[in-house]
């Protein structure tokens, strides 16, 4: 046992290394919210809210335009990617269980999730905004869809092998055919974990911005119409942060302020009901 | 004949639900297709190792080049990792093995929302508030630090700007910490507690238990969550955009500007004029697509392998 007071505070030594890196993570974490915070406290007024952009040094401009655009673009992207993100789940985890492909294609799907957001920007460039001959906010809405199927395939995914396969079987025991016990059996059973899944897909999308940079573009003006060119939040944000007036930069902390809680609300409870859901 | 109508929506609904799921695979093939199909002018002039080795990036003359953006992307990813490695394992070892019951949880949810802040906030955060801190404290006192060291000292060289390569890759570890950290940490609580039981049993302090028994065992995952956190960072754009300006050469020292692939797309793709320009974004596009795709599948059957165990 020689050395053995030596090997002990090496021990504590590395595990007090360990304590300070989640310290670490925790300073950073900190940091930037509070910095988010503190920034874009000064830039929350009605105006920004309720008015279009102004020209520079003029006041009272607002970011309404993007705030409407980036919900359009957010709430299409859902529409599109949503349904079929679970539809495709259920495959992996019904019809298709165990098979090979099906495992591939979670696998695949795992692999899609963590893609460079800027290429399926490049994708729907290449597939849409060219032969349109314009960028739109369809285009925005279908990359961001895109980005959102992978991860809604693989919640669903999840959450679905979840439901005990005795309970299907005693769903199929009463004749009922396989497409009812998903629908009315397995999809109830698994509803809250489900949801949780598209929370954190939303979430996981309204942040991203390079996807748009391409394909929904920017615009100064409000519209309702997703065929022309639309402003977005984090495009605004790329804009005005790196533009040349103090006014602009300003702004661009406040709807970073409005993006993050927003993402933060979003992942938290997402976080929460799936912690609540599985303590048992 | 209900039961013949239920067949029938059965098999419906199972097409439904297949196509669905098949179009997985339809997107990543459609973009490798895409991307390869709208570069083809670019490789058709510049072929692939020409178009690897060149530096040169002239809109103008028309002679496009990968190799400054390219290593200028796996220069900032390397280093992330190299900082986020650390980091992420000792998170890992202090949710699993130190932490008591109510803090795991917390340090857990934080070091996720860490991941949750969308990558434009982190850059605009590193544009106004970690630059300027970068360039007035953290750059100089390294600069004073190392620059009397021989070839070390030549990484930090230079004025300190605070644009630059050394805070990119700073705010890349930031955001990639979580991915390894989470990936780590379910790693090590597969690790089985027989094996640990059996090492504290012949007298080996924890922090042996954790090296000797917990990472040799976690060696899969944990390469499996370092490559996850790789092929993040290789395509990180918003993040990386704002701090490391969009100059086309191969930097010097830490504290030179320069570019990445996505950088590069981000500020040219759409101001692009010429049909080769554009073919030769999309060629840089096709190399991330590839790089990154390799990575993560790498990373995802070292998860699987590890998880098989």
């Amino acid at each position: 046992m020689k050395g053995i007071g030596r090997r002990k505070l090496k021990s504590n030594l590395a595990f007090f290394v360990c304590f300070l890196m989640a310290l670490w993570g925790l300073f950073w974490l900190c940091f930037i919210l509070f910095d988010v915070l503190r920034h874009g406290i000064t830039a929350l007024n009605p105006a920004l809210f309720l008015n279009d952009p102004a020209p520079p040094g003029f006041p009272g401009g607002g970011l309404r335009h993007a705030i409407v655009g980036h919900f359009l673009i957010t709430i299409f992207a859902t529409l599109i990617g949503v349904p079929i993100g679970i539809l495709g789940g259920t495959y992996l985890a019904e019809y298709g269980r165990r098979s090979k492909v099906a495992r591939f294609i979670s696998a695949l799907a795992d692999i899609m999730i963590s893609i460079p957001a800027i290429i399926v920007g490049a994708f729907i460039y290449a597939i849409m905004v060219k032969p349109m001959g314009h960028f739109s906010g369809w285009a925005g809405a279908v990359s961001l869809a895109i980005i959102m199927i992978p991860i809604v395939v693989r919640t669903t995914e999840n959450m679905l092998t979840l439901i005990p396969w005795t309970l299907r079987e005693a769903a199929f025991a009463l004749g009922a055919p396989y497409h009812k016990v998903i629908l009315q059996i397995v999809y109830r059973g698994a509803s809250t974990g489900i949801l949780t899944g598209i929370i954190l897909a939303v979430a996981r999308v309204t942040g991203e911005a390079a996807p748009l940079l391409f394909t929904s573009f920017n615009s100064a003006y409000f519209s309702l119409d997703m065929s022309n060119p639309m402003a977005s939040l984090t495009i605004t944000i790329f804009q005005y942060a790196m533009g040349p007036y103090d006014d602009w930069h300003t702004q661009a902390w406040g709807a970073s302020l409005i993006i993050t809680v927003f993402i933060l609300i979003l992942t938290l409870a997402g976080k929460f009901v799936i912690s609540r859901r599985f303590k048992h | 004949m209900r039961s013949a109508r239920g067949n029938i929506a059965n098999f419906f609904f199972l097409c439904l639900t297949a196509i669905s799921a098949f179009l997985v695979i339809a997107i990543a093939l459609g973009i490798f297709l895409v991307l390869f199909k709208e570069s083809y002018p670019a490789i058709e002039k510049f072929g692939v190792i020409k178009f690897l080795l060149s530096s040169k990036w002239d809109p103008v003359k028309g002679v496009f080049g990968a190799a400054p953006s390219l290593v200028g992307t796996l220069i900032t990813s390397f280093l992330a990792i190299l900082i986020a490695i650390p980091v992420a394992l000792g998170i890992a070892i202090f949710i699993t093995e130190i932490a008591p019951e109510n803090l795991k949880g917390i340090i857990s949810i934080a070091v996720e929302l860490l991941a949750a802040i969308p990558s434009i906030i982190y850059g605009m955060w590193g544009l106004f508030t970690l630059a300027p801190i970068m360039a007035k404290y953290i750059e100089p006192a390294l600069k004073k630090l190392f620059s009397p060291i021989p070839v070390i000292g030549l990484l930090f060289q230079g004025t300190p700007l605070g644009i630059d390569l050394l805070t990119a890759s700073v705010i890349l570890s930031i955001m990639i910490v979580p991915f390894t950290a989470s990936v780590a940490r379910d790693a090590f609580n597969l690790t089985p507690s027989v094996l640990k039981e059996s090492a504290y049993a012949i007298g080996a302090t924890r922090w042996e238990v954790v090296k000797d028994v917990v990472f040799p065992y976690c060696k899969l995952g944990i390469m499996g969550g370092v490559g996850l956190s790789l092929g993040r960072a290789l395509g990180e754009t918003m993040a990386v955009a704002f701090v490391l300006g969009n100059i086309n050469r191969f930097p010097h020292s830490l504290f030179d500007a320069t570019t990445t692939v996505t950088v590069k797309l981000a500020n040219e793709f759409t101001e692009a004029d010429t049909d080769l320009h554009l073919a030769s974004l999309f060629y840089l596009a096709l190399f991330l697509f590839v790089m990154s795709f390799v990575i993560l599948a790498l990373a995802k059957i070292f998860i699987l392998r590890a998880k098989e165990r």
